[in-house]
């Protein structure tokens, strides 16, 4: 049980030891007492992945009761199984690696013992997260990891701009978690319970039936995937929710590397995959996240074409690629998703780190218009960046070459419209992906350099804590594809009972005999790709501007990111604003005070101030309103007798 | 134990308390010392006798319990009446906990008057206790609504700039409710006979009778929680009242009128609540989205939390209302996650007041340079009020939620809403305060919170994260009295046939579910 349990509550032990302590510990000592337990974390982690996916030794561990409430009745437990042990191993290894990393690359921050302790925060709750045996405790992990990552994008809290960033990623992603919450509502009141086990085993029962949500009648099973989606859209910045992860990026790049790129942004994919035993009884649900998946693939992928900053190509294409996971789960290929999450989290933090290493080098510049010329001075990590791209753009032999053809294979084999939809758009975003990442790799490493002479006597190779991490995640990304092939292997059982596909979702098995074509285009896409880059960038550095020019509107729709941040601010800021401050002063002052307590209040002055105009003193006005009253009795006494 | 008055004890323990202190001679030094010593150590007393309320608590009865009851008028069936059920002990366990720690942070606040503040103090706690442990209509009574008296002191002396105005606001406002609350408890008194509470419970009100005293009983309590729109009193109130006045505002007595609608409105008038509830729901969901809105726009410290807290209690009010024991859980949970919560960030704004004497947000900014510990303080309960999982605003809500999910989808969804909005303006105002460069003169020299600020925030925070990581023994309190206020609400079925009531008529057979 130690063994189990350990894993997940090192890195908060380290975390509160550096973070409570943080002004008694010196730096060095909080970085390794954090490097130490996370190391630990992750040499158990193998040990459990060993255990779990070799030996079939699944557990689920009860810790305590959370809450109980009538039939309402949470615990927290861990449950390990196939699936968990995946992300277990990916989460702690790239964490490990990223906690080393830092070492060097924060080496002149003042606050380390702070960023150590909210990194091996954030490895906790990324660890409760998937390691929940029910719905609230993967809405805790949940809303860890976001809380993690703002306090994270928010590190440097001087600047304004992080700060501001750090706000957008939590209440956007509030706005998933918003849909998130209903759909464990949802799970509840369908299943009378939130654990996995309960709900899982009843899905298939539960298909098919109605409930009323919001006044109509609604497949019930469909509702809850849309709404649990909705959250994965929030988390792993999918469109129409992304605009939260490239603000992301004022982070420190470690953290780009580790949250924005690895493991946090794939908590919706993981997440999906883990209630496929409910998805997959909901193909409408599974529709939308196709449909999503292969949007963002492609959206994501045009706006990283035309970015200058290094950070933010890589970013949009960590969304583009998320989109590639999301349409393989949307076809019940989630294993195929999962896949390319462990392939993509060691060569996207690989890319992250690389470009941490080039900004380190460039004396904190990201700007990719101020580099350029420098492969030579700094050859280690110029060879990592093209280690990185390859896998990236699936070069063969290379990890994203097996996991990302896969997903492409799946979609195709699926036969279905949005199937189709999802392997056009993927096929063509593999192309840009190759375009875009050589583009970064041209302007950043090659052609004369554009930075200023100061800038350009420094650069300087990384220090080995640095460099070391990277040629960990190099081997990764080089090796993982092929040594987790069994993943999607139509001969193993890799999985076992964690991932559930019904026999009629065949896409993932028909993936392995489709058409020489089908397997033969992403590689031939990926190849124009980069030779498009290097006529582009490399041969005819002429022609870019010119085409920006030429077809201007695009250009500018692209470099703004379609527009969405104008546009939500104009739809959504704005109106919340205007109508907050219009029911402050119209709704609360002037309606609601005028004529409730200060509109009585005026009105009992100004009544006072009558009937004290009528103490006039005069005994004639007294004498007047007697008669007036004696008339009136009178009157009346003669009306009512009649 | 049982021979001992420990309620009667704990109830006037602080009135002797206070008027030891009003004993006190000597030159103004020596008498402010000795009564803040005096008040501290009589509250802090009061705490302990209360703590073992909860010792020998039995949670396996619904009774009443530690009931004292003599005959008081007895020829007229009012009597002196004592005894707390497993709703009310955590009330009266919030109080007592909360007012020692408002007497720590008036310590150094509060120059002038010191004496009458804390005698005005330890009154209150007398009257806060008495009216959540009062069996007997006419004692509750004198209890809420003497504790206008004290309450308005505190604001109308020790308050702000504009503390008449608040003050009246605040007494007008509830004045009127209680008046009416007043005619009902009259109404109830001449057709039942009595006054006792308890035996009130067990008679039946015709249906007509009940719309009326349900709206009386309403119009005093719904200015209490504050539901929108009766809440305009709250953030003047807030605003002048000194942070002591504040905390126990926040914390204990809009409390008052949650503990209200339970006690009363709905084990007494169980149909005219049934009639009622569309309104109570839309009232409040209104009231979340209303006051989250405004409050994003405040420039105040103190206002943009007391509309937070209007937001907060509308939760709190759509949970009592759903007739099902995780929303009646969950809305007691909040309001006691809420009396933590939003009386440790009144604390919070007070630290900074008590340096640098303003409450407007646009004076702040990069205070964590200079105090990393009230930055690391403040985080926890800004995260607490957003209701992160892991403390215990996230359990209250959730409770809710999972209650009024089972009854209207409609009103779960706008009520939802609040976690965005709630997310948004809270960070907003942490990162406006908390972050940025530390740029302003005034706030440079501004020192980290002393030795006495910090052993005030360390219970509240310890109790925020204990409830929400570990709420079980919180809530297993509650589960016999709610579910038997489920049986006073329905009295014809247990709470077993009522959750399967509820989820038919959502999944009614007849017309939903065709598979």
């Amino acid at each position: 049980m130690a063994l189990y349990v350990l894993p997940i509550f090192l890195p908060l032990i380290g975390s509160l030891i550096s973070g409570v302590l943080c002004r008694k510990l010196s730096d060095r000592q909080a970085q390794v007492i954090t490097c130490l337990l996370m190391g630990t974390s992750a040499a158990l982690s193998i040990v459990i992945f060993h255990n779990v996916i070799l030996d079939g030794n699944i557990q689920q561990i009860k810790l305590f009761d959370w809450i109980s409430s009538g039939s309402f009745y949470v615990d927290w437990s861990i449950r390990i199984d196939e699936l968990t042990a995946v992300m277990m191993f990916v989460v702690t290894s790239v964490s490990f690696l990223v906690h080393i990393y830092s070492i060097g690359y924060m080496s002149h921050d003042a606050h380390i013992p702070r960023f150590f302790s909210y990194l091996s925060l954030f490895t906790f709750f990324m660890l409760a997260l998937v390691t929940s045996d029910n719905f609230l405790q993967l809405f805790f992990g949940w809303e860890g990891v976001g809380l993690a990552s703002y306090l994270l994008i928010g590190f440097w809290f001087k600047k304004p701009t992080a700060n501001a960033a750090a706000i957008k990623a939590f209440v956007v992603n509030r706005v998933g978690d918003f849909g998130f919450a209903l759909g464990i509502l949802a799970i509840f009141l369908t299943f009378d319970s939130v654990s996995y086990d309960i709900v899982f085993n009843a899905a298939p029962d539960i298909s098919g039936t109605n409930f009323v949500f919001l006044g109509h009648s609604f497949d019930v099973l469909t509702v809850i995937c849309i709404l649990l989606f909705v959250g994965a859209m929030g988390k792993s910045a999918q469109f129409l929710l992304h605009t939260w992860l490239l603000d992301a990026m004022e982070g420190p790049t470690p953290v780009s590397a580790l949250i924005h790129a690895a493991t946090m942004v794939t908590a919706g994919v993981f997440m999906v995959a883990r209630c496929s035993p409910i998805f997959e009884f909901a193909p409408i649900a599974l529709s939308v996240v196709t449909f999503f998946g292969a949007t963002t693939a492609i959206f994501a992928a045009t706006v990283a074409l035309t970015q200058n900053d290094i950070k933010r190509v890589i970013a949009y294409s960590t969304c583009s690629q998320l989109g590639y996971m999301f349409f393989a789960c949307g076809v019940s290929a989630y294993s195929a998703g999962i896949f390319h999450l462990t392939t993509h989290a060691f060569f996207k933090a690989l890319l992250f780190l690389g470009s941490g290493a080039v900004i380190h080098a460039m004396s904190d510049e990201q700007d990719m218009r101020k580099m350029g010329g420098i492969w030579k001075m700094i050859p280690l990590t110029y060879v990592m960046m093209w280690i990185g791209s390859l896998a990236l753009a699936g070069v063969p032999f290379f990890s994203g070459f097996f996991s990302k053809d896969i997903i492409l294979e799946s979609a195709f084999a699926a036969e279905t419209g949005l199937g189709q939809y999802a392997f056009w758009l993927g096929i063509l975003a593999a192309a840009l992906t190759a375009l875009y990442s050589w583009r970064l790799i041209i302007l950043t490493f090659h052609g004369k350099p554009r930075a200023d002479e100061k800038v350009m006597a420094h650069v300087h190779e990384s220090p080995k804590t640095m460099t070391i991490p990277l040629v960990l995640l190099a081997l990764g990304a080089i090796l993982s594809g092929y040594f987790l092939l069994p993943m999607v292997s139509e001969y193993h059982d890799f999985w076992g009972t964690s991932i559930l596909v019904l026999p009629e979702h065949s896409a993932l098995h028909d993936a392995h005999h489709v058409a020489f074509w089908v397997k033969a285009l992403p590689t031939i896409a990926a190849v124009i790709g980069i030779g498009l880059a290097y006529y582009l960038y490399m041969f005819r550095p002429d022609l870019p501007p010119k085409i920006a020019k030429t077809f201007r509107p695009l250009y500018l729709f692209s470099y703004n990111k379609w527009y969405f941040d104008e546009l939500y601010n104009y739809c959504f800021i704005k109106p919340a604003k205007y109508l907050g401050y219009g029911l402050w002063k119209q709704g609360d002052k002037a309606l609601i005070d005028g004529i409730g307590p200060d509109g009585m209040a005026n009105a009992a002055v100004h009544i006072a101030k009558r009937a004290i105009k009528l103490q006039s003193g005069y005994v004639y006005h007294y004498a007047f309103a007697m008669l007036v009253g004696l008339a009136a009795v009178i009157t009346w006494f003669l009306f009512s007798r009649s | 134990m049982s021979d001992w008055p420990i309620l009667s004890t704990i109830t006037f323990l602080p009135l002797i308390g206070a008027a030891f202190i009003l004993f006190i001679r000597g030159d103004k030094e020596t008498v402010a010392r000795n009564a803040r010593h005096l008040a501290l150590w009589t509250s802090v007393v009061t705490f302990g006798l209360s703590l073992l309320l909860i010792a020998y608590f039995d949670i396996s009865t619904a009774d009443f319990q530690y009931v004292e009851s003599v005959p008081w008028l007895s020829d007229y069936n009012i009597g002196y009446h004592l005894g707390i059920d497993g709703i009310s002990i955590f009330f009266l366990l919030l109080t007592t906990f909360l007012i020692p720690i408002c007497i720590l942070a008036s310590w150094d606040a509060i120059k002038d008057r010191v004496r009458e503040f804390m005698v005005a103090f330890l009154i209150m706690e007398t009257l806060v206790v008495g009216v959540f442990s009062s069996l007997d209509f006419l004692m509750f009574y004198i209890f809420f609504e003497g504790l206008l008296i004290p309450m308005y002191l505190i604001i109308g002396i020790w308050g702000g700039s504009r503390r008449v105005y608040s003050a009246l606001k605040f007494f007008l406002y509830t004045l009127v409710g209680s008046v009416l609350f007043l005619i009902a408890i009259l109404w109830i008194y001449l057709e039942v006979g009595t006054t006792d509470i308890p035996t009130i419970m067990q008679y039946n009100f015709s249906p007509e009778v009940q719309i009326w005293l349900w709206l009386a009983m309403f119009a005093s309590f719904a200015v209490k929680v504050p539901m929108w729109p009766f809440h305009t009193w709250l953030p003047d109130a807030h605003v002048e009242a000194p942070t002591a006045g504040s905390v126990i505002l926040a914390g204990v007595l809009l409390k008052m009128g949650g503990y209200g609608f339970l006690r009363f409105s709905l084990p007494m008038l169980p149909e005219a609540s049934e009639f009622f509830t569309p309104l109570i729901f839309t009232l409040s969901a209104i009231g979340i989205i209303y006051t989250s809105l405004v409050a994003l726009m405040q420039k105040d410290m103190k206002k943009l939390i007391a509309y937070s807290s209007v937001a907060h209690m509308g939760i709190v009010t759509i949970g009592l209302f759903t007739f099902n024991q995780q929303g009646i859980e969950g809305g007691i949970f909040q309001m006691l996650s809420h009396g933590i919560v939003s009386a440790a960030l009144f604390l919070c704004v007070g630290v900074v007041y008590d340096r640098v004497h303003t409450r407007e947000i646009s004076a702040y900014g990069g205070v964590v340079g200079r105090m990393p510990v009230y930055a690391v303080t403040f985080l926890v309960f800004t995260l607490a009020s957003i209701g992160l999982p892991g403390t215990s605003g996230f359990i209250g809500e959730m409770l809710v939620f999972v209650g009024i999910f089972k009854v209207n989808t409609w009103i779960a969804l706008l009520a939802l809403t609040g976690i965005i909005l709630g997310a948004a303006y809270m960070l907003w105002l942490y990162r406006r305060i908390i972050f940025g460069e530390l740029t302003k003169e005034n706030l440079k020299s501004m020192r980290d919170m002393n030795w006495r600020e910090i052993s005030i925030f360390v219970p509240l925070i310890a109790l925020a994260l204990l409830m929400g990581i570990y709420p079980s023994p919180f809530l297993s309190v509650l589960h016999t009295s709610v579910e038997n206020l489920l049986i006073q609400i329905n009295p014809d079925t247990t709470t077993e046939v009522l959750s399967s009531i509820d989820i038919h008529s959502i999944f009614n057979p007849a017309t939903n579910i065709d598979k």
